[in-house]
């Protein structure tokens, strides 16, 4: 498939952005049970929403340039029941409010308990709508995935480990950004999201180098034979209907060799996984800029995932464009 | 319920693109607008078309056959293009099962083109719409036109009669009895997408003779010993001696 940039940027950027709300609720469930020192509402919850929500609009943003027609954007809520995207559509701005409100609740410091549970941990406002911003950042991820996996043809990208690749990355991004975060604003912190952020990606690391093997072995169903129906297993394309190509040569072909792809690989196995989690150990000793690097190094590392995450499905349609004369 | 459909001949279409510009033609210069262009007239040029016919070659030299392959939107029984479409701008027509693209709803997000694996949909560089084959919707039920002229544009151009129109749903349809009779098929059958539109496989008659028919073994002539064995430098004005 054709990477397209908009869409790259709209998947990375909700990813940090919702894997930076975990971390912050995370954050705040642990210091709820006194494993973690309580943080200020305003400089540290406010604020890393905010972030988390700026990430959020940001994709939401680069999204519109996807579209033929943005202005039409508000008819895709309609399909919910059929079709991913209509899904990501309208959990992708129920995510950005609830995830705007806890930061509002924090803000303005509603936080007084409203009750307690098991006569130790007391509940606020916070607590109950984060747990709603949770749930509907894991609707989200699984939406985005599901849009790619769905595409049975798509044989590279059809298989749960696009959806498990989805919810890694973008966890361990925004939870490198929690400690890049935390860091910057002088929370007590930043070794648990550095922890965090180094379990998150070993285990992207993991499932994501399971993909890459799973789809180097992969048989693809279709085939010149089947895609014209003649049995014989010299075919080859003299004609494809145009001289100056067409939507279907520009819209399904990444266009690069295979050399560049292997580049692409190569560089985000590099830039996402080992470089920040070294920088990430490295901050262990509390210098500021070094979890930031970090996420800067991994979020350029997601742009190039993602790239290749595209080139790397081969849509069945190519089969008919293999040629131009 | 009623399916119309396109059924393709391979055995007889010759590749001579008459279905791709009268669908062209008809269909930008139709209600719903131009299909467009860019470059049409100068270095690279490209544009929209509903139907494409292209070019393969079987086998390797000198045994080969060439197979022309018109290719449009196949109205399959089940579009996956369908349910992926957020907004409801693509959709199968229960009265006739055809699929189409309302273009004042899509809003350009191409995800039903990669949920096509025929490649059957192509976007409008101009207008930001996806387009797709209508089967000539607007011409089919136009009730202006002579009933022999309802029918899809590329069906009526076609000079050898090698795409025809009609309801694969009806077992005694023209286009049924063609699928049936002559060994219909769909294009890559393995994705569960039942396409409407069938292609006639190219056939070929191929004459058997046996030894036995050459030699004649049960002449009457040689059996009764009526003749006798002509000598070999005679000549016969049949073959007489050939049975011998």
């Amino acid at each position: 498939m054709h990477p397209a940039f908009s869409v790259i940027f709209l998947t990375t950027l909700i990813g940090v952005g919702q894997g930076l709300f975990l971390a912050l609720y995370t954050g705040q469930i642990y210091s709820m049970m006194k494993l973690l020192p309580a943080q200020d509402s305003q400089s540290f919850y406010a604020l890393g929403s905010l972030l988390a929500f700026g990430f959020l609009a940001a994709g939401l943003f680069a999204s519109f340039f996807h579209l033929g027609h943005p202005l039409r954007a508000w008819r895709s809520i309609s399909q919910w029941r059929t079709s991913w995207l209509s899904r990501e559509v309208i959990i992708l701005p129920i995510t950005m409010f609830l995830i705007a409100l806890y930061g509002a609740i924090h803000y303005f410091a509603w936080t007084e308990p409203l009750f307690t549970i098991a006569k130790t941990q007391p509940i606020d406002l916070s607590m109950i709508i984060g747990a709603l911003a949770t749930i509907a950042t894991f609707a989200l991820f699984i939406s985005t995935g599901m849009i790619y996996a769905s595409l049975k043809f798509l044989q590279e990208w059809h298989n749960p480990l696009t959806v498990i690749n989805y919810i890694l990355l973008g966890g361990a991004s925004g939870f490198t950004l929690a400690a890049a975060f935390s860091a910057y604003v002088g929370a007590n912190v930043v070794g648990f999201y550095v922890l965090w952020a180094i379990i998150l990606t070993i285990t992207a690391f993991i499932s994501r180098s399971a993909t890459l093997l799973r789809n180097s072995r992969l048989k693809h169903k279709s085939n010149l034979q089947t895609a014209i129906g003649v049995r014989h297993t010299m075919i080859a394309q003299k004609a494809q209907g145009s001289m100056g190509g067409s939507f279907n040569t520009r819209e399904f072909f990444h266009g690069k060799s295979l050399d560049k792809l292997k580049t692409v690989k190569v560089t985000f196995l590099i830039l996402v996984f080992p470089i920040p989690m070294l920088l990430l150990l490295a901050a262990a000793s509390g210098t500021i800029s070094l979890p930031l690097t970090a996420f800067v190094i991994q979020y350029l590392g997601l742009i190039a995932e993602r790239w290749y995450f595209f080139s790397e499905g081969k849509h069945p349609q190519n089969l008919y464009y293999q040629s131009v004369a | 319920m009623k399916q119309l459909a396109l059924i393709i001949d391979l055995n007889v279409c010759v590749g001579c693109h008459a279905c791709v510009t009268s669908c062209k033609e008809w269909n930008t210069s139709g209600w719903a607008g131009p299909m467009s262009d860019t470059n049409p007239y100068d270095a690279n040029p490209t544009g929209t078309f509903f139907n494409r016919v292209q070019t393969f070659e079987v086998g390797t030299f000198p045994n080969t056959e060439t197979v022309h392959f018109p290719k449009s939107c196949l109205h399959c029984e089940e579009p996956p293009c369908v349910p992926v479409c957020p907004t409801g701008a693509s959709y199968k027509r229960k009265e006739d099962g055809i699929v189409l693209v309302d273009y004042d709803k899509c809003i350009g997000c191409k995800y039903c083109s990669w949920a096509c694996p025929y490649g059957a949909r192509e976007f409008d560089q101009q207008l930001k719409v996806m387009k797709k084959c209508t089967l000539c919707v607007d011409r089919i039920y136009d009730q202006t036109l002579p009933e022999s002229e309802r029918k899809p544009a590329c069906v009526l151009a076609c000079p050898t009669n090698a795409r025809l129109f009609g309801d694969v749903h009806d077992s005694d349809s023209e286009v049924s009895k063609l699928i049936r009779e002559n060994g219909g098929y769909r294009l890559m059958p393995e994705w569960g997408t039942n396409p409407a539109n069938h292609y006639l496989p190219r056939r070929k008659t191929h004459l058997k003779i046996h030894e036995d028919e050459l030699l004649r073994s049960d002449n009457p002539l040689k059996k009764e010993g009526l003749l006798p064995e002509p000598p070999k430098e005679q000549q016969t004005l049949d073959d007489i001696y050939m049975s011998w």
